[in-house]
Formats: structure tokens, C-alpha cells, sequence
């Protein structure tokens, strides 16, 4: 993994971008792991169909791995000359092999690893100057000089290997004469915790889980330092009832969970959608039901975030579509769940939460959240008073004359409990005219392209629907893209300019059930007839076998209407 | 004549809502009621500064009875509510309260963690030893041989000992209060309020309808004639021993209180630094 | 409640005497009312009534004592716990006997037994004076809860006296939330 980041960052140094995915075994410590890296010259926002190169360490458990790692001929498996023959499972992909000495390098350079070599080697390989491999290294070294030297020395050795593989090594990569401006180098789970801050969330509690951690292990220090707290919480039904009740107090409040904790949630955010309670809960999927795969990808929880509650229970489900849009998605999130007083879902995912990337800085949205709040002494004051955009002011404690109590059970405009047939109509209408009336504006959906064939796609997947979208037009067939960033409320008239003239949709997605299709269908009148993509986790959807997908597809889609 | 106000500005009626609670006529829940109000009036806390924190149960419908600021959440979180307010909002002084089902059982983790975490909060837990909303089953304060429709000849379980595991998880304040003396209960609930950190006020809340025998409570408690105490050996020895009808302050300690530095050093836009290449 | 950790401070003034008797009454007015309350939301009006009916005799005795004295009607009393040595003022009706079926004769019933209480209070005043001003107070307020137990008494000559299950509801009771 450090040679995998210091790699990322060595290539970031040297004007490329890039991105690395992180995938391991379920031990704690000492488990095997892998650093998938892809480098290039434009942002990235999805790994490739191959990887030019794999070099291992040694060769223990890497089985879990090989389906991860798909090889072609072009490419090649690197491994140490003393852990013997690659797996048969690699070399049938029809790579080329050769071994290094990657231990014998280390032997007797006290305090060297051999990971370093492998960054020195990686470096090489990826057309990476050496000094900027040393710099990346010297740029993260924590420990003592005398080992930093020693790494820098077999970091050379590995870089050397290279130069005796010509005719076997994949194309090195053009090194950009001047470095873009204006980069980020960013996880996107550092990336929601930012957006989260950036939007004004002073109050985080939250219950650690795999792999939504990473947010809160970067909002801790980052909320201290703001004048903020971040709360461990004891469980999750007990993470999600304090931002209740700290964002009841006026302060924007988050959480960060996945699948198993947002299942817990479930009867607060319920409480949070009747008691009008603005609060922001970022769910990072993994593969699931239950504990399901914690450490993979999967885009599974899309169902039970729309309509996984008692009730009729309108909240706000908004999806990220790249690693920096973690970012933006976010801050947009809190902006909304306190401008309409409402619960908002963010579905990240295992492959955006934990991958780190270079991208280009994310847009600054400007301002923080707005809530409309009640003024002192207000005449009257209802809480939950039936105004015509749905949005009523909400008291913050220590107001005087304002006090109300908050409440879970159905009430009245002011607040008071009532089990009466017109209330509860009033204030269902209430909550869903508010989230309904509201202009949402641009940012609902990525929506590119003019053509009469669309891809609907969501989240992580959109980076890999996106690349296949661009290979496709190569080969004559246009594609047009709408990457949904709101999905709920579902926007009907928005959808309908985005797919106007579309004649067929096919709908992409990470899970087993087609969960998007399912709930664009019960939603919406796709037109013609809409089909589906979509596989579970945990292997990534690939641009290569999307190209191919969206070539068949269009091309029956094609001789239909040459039929009709 | 002792603790003349010194002005009448807020009195315990000032602190009442004016909506007529549903609590069953009888109910000890009225002399609650009654004591948290007389507490603020006693504190002189402005209502609009004071927020009451419940979850679900008959009990949990007091703070819309209160002019104060009310938050009635979902069943056994009133503690996780109100930890998040306060912490987000520690100018305000943050009452939770409910019944021993909320509180014990449904709540049982929250509340172990909510003594230990040490927030600046005062936790009043209305114990009847009963559920009183679905009709009357046992709760975790329940005696073992109880009978009720859905354990009949009783729960055959020990019954949860809130006083000694609050000590034991770290409560700063431990008090017994009884309904039926709300002036008293009164003196408690200001005290356990002024106290730093975590203060838990059980108070003890006959059920007529469902433990008529309940009623009989009033013969058996007696105010501690014992001062109060801040070692946790001695607190212990007390409330381990006592028969449960011992009323007032059981331990009143010294621990650190939750707290985090709220200062800010740094702007949103300083911290983009660690991102930009 | 036994043994009581307070005991009544023994007025040594008449300002103090009437502070306590202020406070006395105002918490009669003050339970009463929420008796009335009770009552009221549980649909049992003859009671609620009568408990309001009440709450006006005691709110008499307020008014009486502040004009004696002179006092504005916002006059601050001596805080509770620190007055009485029973939990409840003498004065009040204990929450705890509430029924939501009781009739007007339990009600007066309690009422009798609160007036009686009030009379002792004063009566050991009386007894106890510290100067013949504060003697001759508290027997004034002693022979005002003596004329209350007379009239409770003549009204419980005018209600009926309930059957003996006036406390039977075929209906069990109900799940609110």
C-alpha cells in the first residue's frame, strides 16, 4: 500500500493524474494486500480493462486477487526471484513473466524495505523520473535519516531493473511538459468529510465502519481544529439520534456509516423526516445484505435508501459520480437537507470512499448552508405551519418566544400530537411539497451527449459508463449520458428535457437486482423499453466490456427501428 | 424561614405549557412534572433556555408539557438526543427524561454510555417498575415474580438495578427522588442540575393504573438522613444495602466533564492545503 | 413519609406567618387547578368542577392575605421543601388518590381531609406562637379552614355516595403511542 501511495503521489509530482484502488484480504495485519494504479495524462476516473503490470512481492493468497487484476498478453507479471513461478492462474492470461531480485536487494541494507524497491521498479516502468520517486519518498519520510538513505538506495536499485527489460516492458508514459494547474490529490471519503465542512457541519457523531471510516478519521482533527466535534458514538442508533439532536440545536450535523449502520438508522431518519430535523448521513456501500463484503464495492443500498422506511417518509438520496464529486455531492447534500429540513442519504461507495486520485480541484459552490429559521417572539409561531412552499421556520433553542416541541409522533401546525385524519394528510402534503416544489437547478444529473440511445447510470459507475460512452462514439455509435446525482426526489420534468428525443434507455449499475431500473420504472415512464446492466460487486464494471455492451445494445436497438 | 427567592421573576407555573397532559389522573408522573418546573424556578433558568429530551412512554410525553424547548424522539434514544444537543450547544441546559422501559431496557446501552461519557446533562428516569403505554408489562425495574398477561407468575428475571450501574458506569450525580414529594424532588432535580457532568435523578413514579400497589409507596419512603457523599466505595456500600426507599442525594462526585475545546484555529479554506498538489 | 428531614420553621414574625400561609394557599390553588385538569381531560367533568370550585375557595384566601398584608399579587413565598415537613403543602390534595372515575364524594372526601390538615397547621401555630400577633393571625386563618371544613362538609351532604364499584370499566385500558 505505502508503495502504491508514494507511486500516486510520485506521478502526481510529475503533472500526470491518476488513481489507486485499494483491495486486501480480511486479516487485520500482515494480510495480503493489493495497490491497483492507473496513471495517465487525463483525470481517471475508473481503472482499465487491463493492467500492464503487475508485480508482486511474493505470490501468498494472490488467487483472491487474480479476477481484480485482469492481465492481457501485452502485459507483465513481475515477481521476486526467490518465491518461484507466478500462479498458473496469472500466466493464462498469456503475460509475460520475469523475476526480479527484490529481496537479495534489501539483504544487508539495514533498514530498507523491499516495497521501496517495488516503488523504484513501478516508477521505472510507469516512464516516472527518479527524482521525483525520491522526492515523493522524502516528502512522506517520518522516521530516522540513516534509513531514509538506505530506501533511497535500493528505491535507485529498483529503478535500474527497468532499463534491462526493453522489449518486454509496456510503453512508458509521456511525462507533461508543465504540470495542470489547480490538482487535488484526494481520497473520496476525505473528500465527503470535506464537503461536509465546507457546507458548515460543526457536529459529527458517529460508530466506526468498514468503509466509511476514513471520513470520520479525517473530520476528527479537521472539526477540532474548526471549533467542532466529532463524537464517537456507542452504536449507530445512537450516532444518528445525536445529530438529531445537534442539528434540533442549529448546528449542521453529519454521520458516516454503511449498509449495517444505515439499516439501524432507519427508524431515526424516520423521526428526522416528521420532526423536520435537517441532517446528512453519508453511506459508503459495500457489498451487502448484512455484514455482506465489507472491505468491496458494490451499489446495493440504492433501494433501501429511497424507500426503505416506514411510512411515507420523503428525504433527500443524492449519489457522487467521481471521487471529487464526493466532495461537491456532499456540500450540496448538507445545503439541501437544511434548506428543506429533511434527511439526506449520500450513497459513496467502497471504490470512490477508499480510492485516492488526482483530480481536478472540485468547484467551489460557495457559502454555507441556510436554514430558514424563526425569528424571536414571533406572533403565533408554528412550528410545523403549512406554508406554500412546504418550508416552515424552524426555532433554534435559546430563542425566546419561539419554544416548541419537537416531535416524532404526528402533530399539528404547532407541534402538538394529533392522530386526526386532516393533520396527518396536511403535514404528509407538507413534507412532500416541500423536497417536490423545490429547484433543485443544473446539478441533479450529469446529462451529455444529443443522441437517441441513452445510459442512465449513478455513482462510482458513471466513471467506467463515461469512458465506455467515449470508446463507443470511436467506433460510430453515439451515446448519450445521464449520471444522476438526485435521486430523490426524482425530478419528472427534468428527466423528460434530459431524454427528450431518446428513443431507449439502458439503465447501468453495480448490484444484483437492477435496483436503479426498478426504481426509475415504479417512478417514471422511461421511454421505449428499458432495459438493464448491472452486476453486483465486488468486481468493478470495466469500460471495455461496457464498449462492447453499448455497441450490442445499440445495435439491436438499431435494426428495431429499422424493422419499424 | 429559609431559601427566600429572591425574586419572583420566574415562577414553576411559568414553566408549564398549559397542555393537559394524558397522564391517567393519580399518575406520580404529574409530581415530576410539577418538580422539574419548581427546579427551574428555583434555578431561574429561562425556559427558552432549557431544552427537555425525551424518547417514547407515558413519561416521555413531559416535555410538551413544559414551556421550555421540547424534543419527543423515538423510543430509548432520548439520551443520544440530547448528548448530541448538548455537545453541540452546551449554553443550553439539557434536561432528558423518561420511563425505566425507555431508559433500562430499549435504552439500556445509551444509558451505560452516557454515564461513562460524563456530558453536562441531568437524566430523570420516571420508574414505575411497569410499561405503562402497551398496557402494562414488565420493564427491567420489574420485580421477577410480577405476574402480567405476557409473562404470566412473572418474568422469573432479576430485576436491573439502575442506581448501582449508573455508579458503576460513572454517573457524577446519583439521586433517588419520589414523586409524591415533589418539593423535594424539586431540591433534587436544581441540584442534580447545577452538578457538573452526568446527573442521574431516578425518581420514583407510582403507576395507579397498572401497580395500584404502588400507592403505597408514600408510607415507605424516607428522605436519607445521611449526608451525601463523593467516594464511590461508600456510595456503593449505601446503595447496595438500602431497601430502595431511601430519597435523596446517594453521591455526588468529582469526575472530569465531557468537554472539547470549541475554539477555532483554522478556516475551511486553510484545509484545502492538504489536498492542492 | 418517615422520618422527615425538614421541620416547620416556626414563624417568628407575622410577615412570616403569612408567607407561609401565602405559599400554602397558592399550592391549594395551584393543585386544585390541576386536579381540575386531570379531571377535565379524562372526561370526568362533575369532578373537574368541583376541583375548580375549589381552586377558587383557595384562591380567596390568597387574595385575603395579600390585601391584609398588603403585598403585590406577584409576592414571593419561602420555597417549598424548606416550609413543610410533609411532601405535599398541608393544604393539598396528594396527586396519588386520583381516580379518573371518582365521583364528587371522593373528591369532597379529600378536599375534607386537606381542609382538616390546613386547620392543623394553623392550629399548632396557635399553639406554638412565638408573640400574641402571630397567635391572633394564625386563629383567624385557623377559624377561615374551619369554616372550609364546614362547607365541604355540607356539600357532601348534597352528592350521592357511590356504589361500591364505581371504580368498574369494562374497557382495559389503552395504548397511546
Amino acid at each position: 500500500m505505502t508503495a502504491g501511495t508514494l507511486l500516486l503521489d510520485a506521478a502526481a509530482r510529475a503533472g500526470l493524474y491518476g488513481l489507486m484502488v485499494r483491495t486486501s484480504g480480511p486479516q487485520i495485519r500482515g494480510g495480503e494486500a493489493a495497490a491497483l494504479l492507473r496513471l495517465g495524462p487525463q483525470p481517471l476516473a475508473t481503472l482499465d480493462d487491463r493492467f500492464d503490470m503487475l508485480l508482486a512481492i511474493d505470490w501468498q493468497n494472490l488467487h483472491r486477487f487474480a479476477d481484480e487484476i485482469p492481465l492481457g498478453p501485452a502485459s507483465l507479471i513481475v515477481g521476486d526471484s526467490g518465491e518461484g513461478e507466478a500462479p498458473e492462474a496469472l500466466l493464462a492470461s498469456g503475460a509475460q513473466a520475469v523475476a526480479l531480485p527484490l529481496k537479495k536487494t534489501v539483504k544487508g541494507a539495514t533498514g530498507a524495505w523491499v516495497n521501496m524497491v517495488a516503488l523504484g521498479f513501478g516508477g521505472a516502468i510507469a516512464g516516472l523520473p527518479v527524482e521525483v520517486l525520491e522526492e515523493a519518498l522524502r516528502a512522506s519520510w517520518k522516521r530516522n535519516p540513516q534509513a531514509l538513505e538506505a530506501n533511497l538506495t535500493v528505491l535507485r536499485q529498483g529503478f535500474a531493473f527497468a532499463a534491462g527489460l526493453e522489449g518486454k516492458r509496456p510503453q512508458p508514459l509521456a511525462m507533461p511538459a508543465v504540470a495542470p494547474a489547480g490538482r487535488w490529490l484526494i481520497s473520496g471519503n476525505e473528500a465527503a468529510g470535506f464537503g461536509a465542512i465546507r457546507a458548515g457541519v460543526r457536529f459529527v457523531a458517529a460508530y466506526p465502519i468498514t468503509p466509511a471510516t476514513e471520513v470520520l478519521e479525517w473530520l476528527a482533527p479537521a472539526l477540532t481544529r474548526l471549533g467542532g466535534t466529532l463524537l464517537q458514538a456507542e452504536d449507530e442508533l445512537a450516532s444518528i439520534n445525536m445529530i438529531i439532536g445537534a442539528a434540533y440545536g442549529g448546528v449542521p450535523s453529519l454521520t458516516a456509516t454503511a449498509g449495517p449502520g444505515l439499516a439501524l438508522m432507519t427508524e431515526a431518519i424516520g423521526l428526522a423526516v416528521t420532526a423536520e430535523v435537517p441532517i446528512v448521513i453519508v453511506d459508503v456501500m459495500r457489498g451487502g445484505p448484512s455484514t455482506g463484503i465489507p472491505a468491496k464495492s458494490e451499489q446495493s443500498d440504492l433501494s433501501f435508501a429511497v424507500d426503505g422506511l416506514p411510512g411515507d417518509a420523503p428525504r433527500l438520496v443524492l449519489a457522487p459520480t467521481s471521487i471529487g464529486d464526493c466532495l461537491t455531492t456532499t456540500e450540496w447534500a448538507v445545503r439541501l437537507a437544511e434548506a428543506l429540513q429533511a434527511p439526506a442519504i449520500v450513497l459513496s461507495d467502497q471504490f470512490m470512499g477508499q480510492s485516492r486520485a488526482v483530480v481536478d480541484q472540485p468547484p467551489a459552490t460557495g457559502g454555507t448552508a441556510q436554514r430558514l429559521v424563526a425569528a424571536a417572539n414571533t406572533p403565533g409561531y408554528l412550528r410545523y405551519a403549512d406554508t406554500p412552499s412546504g418550508i416552515s421556520p424552524m426555532a433554534i433553542p435559546g430563542t425566546p418566544g419561539t419554544t416548541y416541541t419537537a416531535d416524532g409522533l404526528e402533530h399539528t401546525e404547532k407541534g402538538i400530537p394529533s392522530s386526526q385524519a386532516t393533520d396527518h394528510s396536511r403535514q404528509l402534503d407538507k413534507r412532500e411539497r416541500k423536497l417536490m416544489q423545490y429547484d433543485y437547478g443544473p446539478r441533479w444529473a450529469d446529462v451529455e451527449g444529443e443522441a437517441d440511445l441513452a445510459i442512465i447510470t449513478f455513482g462510482s459507475t458513471t466513471g467506467a459508463v463515461r469512458e465506455a460512452i467515449a470508446r463507443s462514439a470511436l467506433q460510430g455509435v453515439g451515446l448519450r449520458l445521464v449520471a444522476l446525482r438526485l435521486l430523490a426526489p426524482l425530478q419528472p420534468a427534468a428527466l423528460d428535457r434530459a431524454l427528450a428525443g431518446v428513443r431507449q434507455v439502458l439503465v447501468v449499475e453495480q448490484n444484483h437486482g437492477g435496483q436503479l431500473l426498478r426504481y426509475l420504472r415504479s417512478r417514471y415512464d422511461l421511454p421505449g423499453r428499458a432495459t438493464g446492466l448491472h452486476r453486483p460487486g465486488p468486481l468493478p464494471l470495466r469500460p471495455g466490456e461496457l464498449t462492447a455492451a453499448f455497441i450490442d445494445w445499440a445495435a439491436v436497438q438499431g435494426s428495431r427501428e429499422g424493422r419499424a | 424561614m429559609n431559601d427566600m427567592a429572591e425574586s419572583a421573576a420566574l415562577a414553576a407555573a411559568d414553566y408549564k405549557s398549559g397542555y393537559k397532559p394524558v397522564w391517567c389522573p393519580g399518575c406520580g408522573d404529574y409530581g415530576v412534572l410539577g418538580a422539574v418546573t419548581r427546579a427551574l424556578a428555583i434555578l431561574q433558568r429561562p425556559p427558552h433556555e432549557v431544552a427537555v429530551v425525551s424518547g417514547i412512554g407515558c413519561s416521555s410525553r413531559i416535555p410538551a408539557y413544559t414551556s421550555c424547548y421540547g424534543f419527543h424522539g423515538v423510543h430509548g434514544r432520548a439520551l443520544a438526543a440530547g448528548t448530541g444537543l448538548k455537545v453541540a450547544r452546551p449554553d443550553l441546559t439539557v434536561i432528558v427524561a423518561g420511563g425505566d422501559g425507555d431508559g433500562y431496557s430499549i435504552g439500556g446501552n445509551h444509558f451505560l454510555h452516557a454515564c461513562r461519557r460524563n456530558v453536562d446533562l441531568t437524566y430523570i428516569v420516571m420508574d414505575n417498575h411497569v410499561y405503562g403505554m402497551t398496557k402494562g408489562q414488565a420493564s427491567p425495574t420489574t420485580e421477577p415474580d410480577w405476574d402480567s398477561k405476557l409473562a404470566p407468575g412473572g418474568t422469573g428475571v432479576r430485576s436491573f438495578h439502575p442506581l448501582v450501574i449508573a455508579l458503576a458506569a460513572g454517573a457524577n450525580f446519583i439521586a433517588r427522588a419520589f414523586s409524591g414529594d415533589s418539593g423535594g424532588a424539586a431540591e433534587i432535580i436544581a441540584q442534580a442540575i447545577r452538578h457538573p457532568g452526568f446527573s442521574f435523578v431516578e425518581v420514583m413514579s407510582p403507576c395507579v393504573t397498572f401497580r395500584p400497589e404502588q400507592k403505597d409507596w408514600k408510607q415507605s419512603v424516607r428522605r436519607t438522613g445521611v449526608p451525601e457523599t463523593g467516594d464511590p466505595a461508600q456510595a456503593a456500600r449505601r446503595i447496595m444495602t438500602d431497601d430502595g426507599f431511601n430519597i435523596g442525594v446517594l453521591y455526588a462526585g468529582d469526575r472530569p466533564v465531557y468537554a472539547r475545546e470549541r475554539a477555532a484555529t483554522v478556516t475551511p479554506a486553510e484545509l484545502e492545503a492538504e489536498f492542492a498538489l | 413519609m418517615n422520618p422527615p428531614i425538614q421541620t416547620p420553621s416556626r414563624p417568628e414574625t407575622l410577615e412570616e406567618l403569612m408567607l407561609q400561609a401565602l405559599a400554602m394557599e397558592r399550592e391549594a390553588v395551584e393543585r386544585y387547578s390541576e386536579l381540575a385538569d386531570m379531571m377535565q381531560a379524562h372526561n370526568n367533568r362533575d369532578v373537574a368542577e368541583l376541583f375548580h370550585k375549589m381552586a377558587g375557595y383557595e384562591q380567596h384566601h390568597v387574595d385575603h392575605i395579600l390585601k391584609d398584608m398588603s403585598w403585590p399579587a406577584d409576592k414571593a413565598t419561602p420555597r417549598y421543601a424548606g416550609v413543610w415537613t410533609a411532601p405535599d403543602g398541608p393544604e393539598v390534595v396528594p396527586i396519588e388518590e386520583m381516580h379518573y372515575l371518582m365521583q364528587p364524594w371522593h373528591a369532597l372526601q379529600l378536599a375534607l381531609a386537606a381542609e382538616q390538615r390546613a386547620h392543623d397547621f394553623f392550629d399548632a401555630l396557635v399553639r406554638n406562637a412565638a408573640n400574641d400577633t402571630i397567635r391572633r393571625a394564625a386563629e383567624e386563618m385557623r377559624a377561615e379552614e374551619a369554616e372550609h371544613i364546614e362547607l365541604v362538609r355540607a356539600w357532601m351532604e348534597k352528592v350521592p355516595q357511590p356504589d361500591s364499584d364505581w371504580a368498574a370499566d369494562p374497557d382495559p385500558p389503552r395504548y397511546i403511542d
